[in-house]
C-alpha cells in the first residue's frame, strides 16, 4: 500500500545521493480511494512526525488540494478529516517514484513499494 | 490471551516462497505478549517489523498496540511483502509494507521515531556465500540462511538499529546459540550504549531459541 503516508517516510538511498533526496516524485501512477477507519488519535500522534511540505505537495501532485500550506495550529474537525483522507485513502497501486536529486526511480507494483537496488547502486 | 493472527488466507503454496511461522516466530509472539503491558505504557507510535515473512509478528503487534499506531514492515521478498499486507487485512490492522532490504529507504526518515521494533533474522550458520545468494535471490532461502555464525544478515542490521530507535524504543531480536548471544549483548552496549536482556528463551528441536530485548541505557526502566 503506497498511501501519502508511507510515501513521506521514504527516500533514495543511492549509494552518495544524500541531499535534495526526499520527497521522491511520483510518476504515471494509478491511484485508488479506500476508505480507511477514521482513527484522530493515531492522526495526532503522527502529525510531528510528518514532514508536512512534503506531504503537501504529493498530494497536490495525486490532485488533492485539501490541506493547508501551514501545519495549523488548532486541529479542528475538518482538517483531520481531510488529513485522514490524504495519509490513508490515496492509495498508489502502480507506477513509480523518482529521485529529486539522481533521478533513480523506484516502482510500485501491486501498491507496494520497491526500493531495492543493484549492487552497484547500493551505499 | 492475545491470539494468533489468522493465517488462514494464506496457502501451501505462499509458504512455497515465504517463510511459514514456526516456534521462533511463536516465541517472538509469547515474548511480545509478556511485555504487552509495558508497551501498551510506552504509547508507541511507530511499530517496525524487519524481515516480516507472513507478516504474523506485525498483525499480533497490532492486536496489543492498537490503532493510534502506525504498522511498517520491510521485506526483500516480494512475495513475502504481498502475505504481510494480505495477513494485515485479514487481521484488520493496517500494515504498511515496504520491498525493501533491512530499512534501507526509509532510514534517512525514521531515525529516532521507532517505538518498537521487531526483527527474526536468518539466523542459521551456513557458508557465508549461501548467505549473499540467499539475499540476492530475494526468496525464501532468505529467511533463513545467515552465514558466519548465523550473523551475516543480522550484523548488518545491528549497525544501524541504534539510529532508529526512539528515546524509549524497544528492539526485539530473535537468535539462536550459535550466533554468540553474550557476545551480541556486549558489542551493542559498548558500541552503541544499547542495554540487552534475554527476556524468553526455548527448546525447539535442535535450535535453542532465545528473544533479546534492546533498549537505550538512557531509557528509563519499567
Amino acid at each position: 500500500m503506497v498511501r501519502l503516508l508511507t510515501h513521506n517516510l521514504l527516500a533514495c538511498h543511492v549509494k552518495g545521493c544524500t541531499s535534495n533526496n526526499f520527497p521522491l516524485q511520483f510518476q504515471n501512477v494509478q491511484i485508488e480511494l479506500r476508505e480507511a477507519d477514521f482513527n484522530a488519535d493515531f492522526l495526532k500522534n503522527f502529525l510531528p512526525k510528518l514532514e508536512w511540505k512534503a506531504l503537501v505537495d504529493s498530494a497536490k501532485d495525486l490532485g488533492d488540494t485539501s490541506l493547508p500550506l501551514e501545519q495549523p495550529e488548532m486541529l479542528d474537525d475538518e482538517f483531520l478529516k481531510n488529513l485522514h483522507h490524504v495519509l490513508l485513502e490515496i492509495h498508489v497501486e502502480e507506477g513509480s517514484m523518482t529521485c529529486p536529486n539522481c533521478k533513480h526511480s523506484y516502482p510500485i507494483s501491486n501498491g507496494i513499494p520497491n526500493m531495492l537496488l543493484a549492487e552497484h547502486e547500493i551505499g | 490471551m492475545i491470539p494468533t493472527p489468522d493465517l488462514s488466507h494464506l496457502s501451501a503454496q505462499d509458504y512455497e516462497h515465504v517463510y511459514e511461522p514456526a516456534e521462533d516466530t511463536f516465541l517472538l509472539l509469547d515474548a511480545l505478549e509478556a511485555d504487552a503491558e509495558e508497551l501498551r505504557s510506552l504509547k508507541a507510535v511507530v511499530f517496525l517489523e524487519v524481515g516480516s515473512g507472513s507478516g504474523c509478528v506485525s498483525a499480533f503487534a497490532g492486536k496489543i498496540l492498537g490503532p493510534s499506531a502506525l504498522y511498517l514492515a520491510t521485506d526483500i521478498n516480494h512475495r513475502a511483502c504481498d502475505c504481510t499486507r494480505r495477513t494485515g487485512s485479514q487481521n484488520k490492522v493496517a500494515v504498511h509494507t515496504i520491498n525493501t532490504s533491512l530499512t534501507t529507504g526509509l532510514h534517512q526518515r525514521l531515525k529516532n521515531s521507532v517505538d518498537v521494533i521487531c526483527f527474526n533474522p536468518p539466523y542459521v550458520p551456513t557458508m557465508s556465500t549461501e548467505a549473499s545468494e540467499a539475499q540476492d535471490l530475494r526468496g525464501i532461502e532468505g529467511s533463513w540462511a545467515g552465514g558466519s555464525d548465523g550473523m551475516q544478515v543480522t550484523n548488518t542490521f545491528l549497525e544501524v538499529v541504534h539510529e532508529l530507535m526512539s528515546p524509549t524504543g524497544r528492539f526485539y531480536l530473535v537468535a539462536v546459540k550459535e550466533n554468540n548471544i553474550p557476545k551480541i549483548q556486549s558489542r551493542m552496549e559498548n558500541l552503541y550504549q544499547l542495554r540487552s536482556k534475554i527476556i524468553l528463551t526455548r527448546r525447539a528441536g535442535r535450535e535453542h531459541l532465545s528473544i533479546v530485548r534492546f533498549e537505550h541505557t538512557t531509557a528509563p526502566t519499567l
